[in-house]
């Protein structure tokens, strides 16, 4: 199987260097996540008696929308100089260009999430990292990058990209996003009624299917 | 080596109807559909009873539920098409998948709509975050991104292409939403209750309305379906002769 | 390792292509020996640029049949793609990436074996050994060209579909890219080249096509390509007593 996996390493290697080298996206992303926190702090006027209840949908409207602006990124970038068209043109398998992309997606996405993490909840005072936090962090985001990876390779070719991708992705990851919001509301101590036995499988669910389809799709879109 | 097809080098008239348009058919639906919504209308209103805990507006329910129906019916329509399409590259897929989509919007705008004519009088809010309404809401921003998508692509074929992938990974995501939302309304519940809901019981009376008006809708949505697809195919036949028209050394305008 | 019919470096019948409303190719028939160096011409629009992307496999045809390397491009277009190199209109570089590490990219999803020595004598062979550290971004338009091209003939293909190549650079660098094709086709690849540039084209071809109407027309009344291919690749290759056949062979498999 190692063969399989090569150039999925080799892509997600070559964008953790462009990262390094440029840092256009995680910075700047994280910046914008912070900001999304913010600006929801005061939008909905979030006191410690209230936190239990919005915690962990800002964090989560927080990492989606952060999340969305990475991947675009990505792929604009991925465009421009036609790196993209390079690795098409390699005889590497489009399934397998796509999970490269999905992972780099991932990746660079988890990063965001790892750092913004503590910075919200020392600014919306939660507390109580646990398992099951970083478990449904791991699979929504799974879900986030697959179906976000496939959707941003049909935006950047359309004439009005940045929208193309949020109108394309949130309603197709709403379950997720239910999913996420819920699963870390029990596993910060908030939560009560259905456990995570049942969100934490819809999530992977969710990402089993997306997973199977999104790379069958993907060849389709990137051909000409 | 395999035999290819061959490309078509010379101008063969286009048939005089194409795989989709049934010429008279179209006409004999409009009129039957509108005698039967006649009849629906008069079904409704007059012979339903009325509904003891909510009332007349309830009687909205008759449009709301075979229209969202018809919607979600479209849907798979569309999802058909789009598979048909990936794999044959034949446009009469896309022709079913992309009529089906432009009709499908139309009942799921009108399926919501009577959602929010439901609520407000009963409840006095515009909106009910109640698992079908909401499922029916998420289909209505699949459909409008697929149109989306068609008008936004660089080309003709990449927008088919584009939407067709919407239209399949829209359409396995719409369960997967549904139970989502139902989950989430049973941490979350509300007082207030959907145009999907009854009071107990269905009324056989009320029962044989529905059904009829079901009818009523499956006929008015067929007759749309079949006019853009012959609509589509006079589209298609155009494209046709100006293809020919250019392989043979003329310049026809430029298509908007 | 070239297919089963590889008695022609490049085979396409009846191909035809259209991009939305707009039919670009119809009806063309092409054959490409080996060894032979195809150039092709014609005024913008008429498809020059879509013919080669349909035969590096970044489109896909309507109809019609292409067989490059001996490969079907419907059954096995990844075989195609490691068969042959690609110099586009985009560079397909990475900017903030070095030369080296860019080739050791491609070079990596390529399998190419060795890599580290294949890497210095590509980098030599288009002369930028000593600028093989620094970032792509600094580079002029006439290095990244050099450097694409080093990118294309890295992992040793059979063929090379160049796209307006030469565009943008200075006397030197043409030089460099003239010396390179006639080696590679001494050596028995082949290379399908556009350009605008039809002195350039007619004086470094062994072949000129032309095209309009959706077709490859040879000029000079010549009976359409096989016949004429492969005379003028004979008369290129009987000029040049060094380079046997046997030995182009051996090169390629």
């Amino acid at each position: 199987m190692s063969s399989a996996l090569r150039p999925l390493l080799v892509m997600v290697w070559k964008d953790i260097l462009l990262e390094v080298r440029s840092k256009d996206i995680i910075i700047s992303v994280l910046v914008f996540g912070f900001l999304v926190a913010v600006v929801f702090n005061f939008a909905l006027n979030v006191s410690p008696q209230r936190v239990s209840e919005l915690a962990a949908g800002i964090l989560w409207v927080a990492f989606a929308f952060a999340g969305t602006l990475a991947m675009n990124r990505t792929f604009v970038k991925e465009k421009e100089q036609g790196g993209l068209e390079g690795l098409l043109l390699s005889p590497v398998s489009r399934d397998a260009v796509f999970l490269g992309k999905v992972l780099v997606s991932f990746l660079f996405m988890l990063i965001i999430e790892g750092l913004l993490l503590p910075v919200f909840a020392a600014m919306l005072g939660f507390s109580g990292i646990s398992w099951a936090l970083i478990l449904t962090i791991l699979l929504a985001t799974l879900g986030f990058a697959t179906v976000g990876t496939l959707f941003s390779a049909i935006a950047v070719q359309t004439r009005s990209r940045e929208i193309m991708l949020p109108i394309l992705f949130f309603p197709i990851i709403l379950p997720v996003l239910i999913g996420a919001v819920e699963a870390s509301n029990i596993a910060l101590g908030y939560g009560s009624g259905i456990g995570l036995d049942r969100w934490l499988p819809l999530i992977g669910v969710f990402d089993v299917l997306f997973l199977v389809i999104c790379p069958w799709v993907f060849s389709f879109v990137v051909e000409e | 080596m395999a035999n290819y097809p061959r490309a078509e080098s010379s101008f063969q008239p286009m048939p005089a109807t194409g795989m989709w348009s049934l010429a008279s058919w179209p006409g004999y639906l409009a009129i039957i559909g509108l005698i039967l919504m006649l009849v629906d209308v008069y079904l409704i209103f007059l012979v339903a009873p009325t509904d003891s805990v909510l009332g007349h507006v309830q009687r909205v329910f008759y449009f709301h539920v075979p229209m969202a129906i018809m919607s979600f019916l479209s849907f798979f329509l569309v999802l058909i098409g789009s598979v048909g399409y990936l794999i044959t590259r034949k446009d009469r897929w896309d022709g079913l998948a992309h009529a089906a989509a432009e009709v499908g919007v139309v009942f799921v705008t009108l399926a919501l709509i009577t959602g929010i004519i439901w609520a407000r009088p009963v409840w006095g809010t515009w909106w009910t975050w109640e698992p079908r309404l909401t499922t029916t809401l998420i289909l209505w921003l699949i459909y409008v991104a697929y149109l989306m998508l068609r008008s936004y692509a660089p080309s003709r074929s990449q927008g088919a292409v584009y939407s067709a992938v919407v239209g399949i990974v829209g359409f396995v995501d719409v369960p997967i939403v549904y139970y989502s939302v139902v989950w989430w309304r049973s941490i979350h519940p509300s007082p207030v209750v959907g145009p999907f809901a009854q009071s107990g019981a269905l009324d056989p009376t009320m029962l044989l309305v529905l059904l009829f008006s079901f009818l009523t809708f499956l006929v008015l949505f067929a007759y749309l379906l079949l006019e853009r697809l012959a609509l589509r195919d006079a589209e298609d036949r155009v494209r046709g002769l100006r293809f020919a028209l250019r392989r043979a050394g003329y310049n026809p305008g430029a298509p908007d | 390792m070239v297919g089963r019919n590889a008695e022609v470096a490049i085979r396409v019948e009846g191909l035809q292509k259209s991009f939305g409303d707009e039919p670009v190719l119809w009806d063309l028939d092409l054959e490409v020996q080996w060894g032979e160096f195809l150039v092709l011409l014609g005024a913008n629009g008429t498809g020059k640029t879509t013919l080669l992307r349909l035969m590096s496999t970044q489109a896909r045809p309507e109809a019609g049949q292409i067989l490059v390397a001996g490969y079907d491009l419907k059954r096995q277009p990844r075989a195609i793609r490691r068969n042959i190199g690609v110099v586009g209109h985009l560079s397909y570089l990475y900017e903030d990436l070095t030369c080296r590490e860019n080739l050791e990219f491609y070079g990596r999803l390529y399998e190419v074996k060795e890599l580290s020595r294949q890497l210095e004598m590509v980098l030599d062979r288009v002369g930028l050994t000593q600028r093989a550290h620094q970032r792509v971004r600094t580079l002029s338009h006439g290095m990244r060209q050099r450097l694409a091209l080093a990118r294309a003939i890295l992992h040793q293909p059979s063929i090379l579909l160049l796209d307006e190549p030469e565009g943008g650079l200075d006397r030197q660098s043409v030089a460099m890219l003239r010396q390179l094709t006639a080696e590679w086709t001494a050596d028995g690849g082949s290379i399908v080249m556009t350009t605008h540039n039809e002195e350039l084209g007619r004086s470094w071809a062994h072949r000129v096509g032309v095209l309009s109407q959706g077709r490859v027309h040879f000029p000079q009344g010549s009976p359409g390509g096989k016949e004429a291919g492969r005379h003028a690749v004979a008369a290129a290759h009987s000029s040049n007593a060094q380079h046997l056949p046997a030995k182009a062979a051996s090169q390629i498999v």
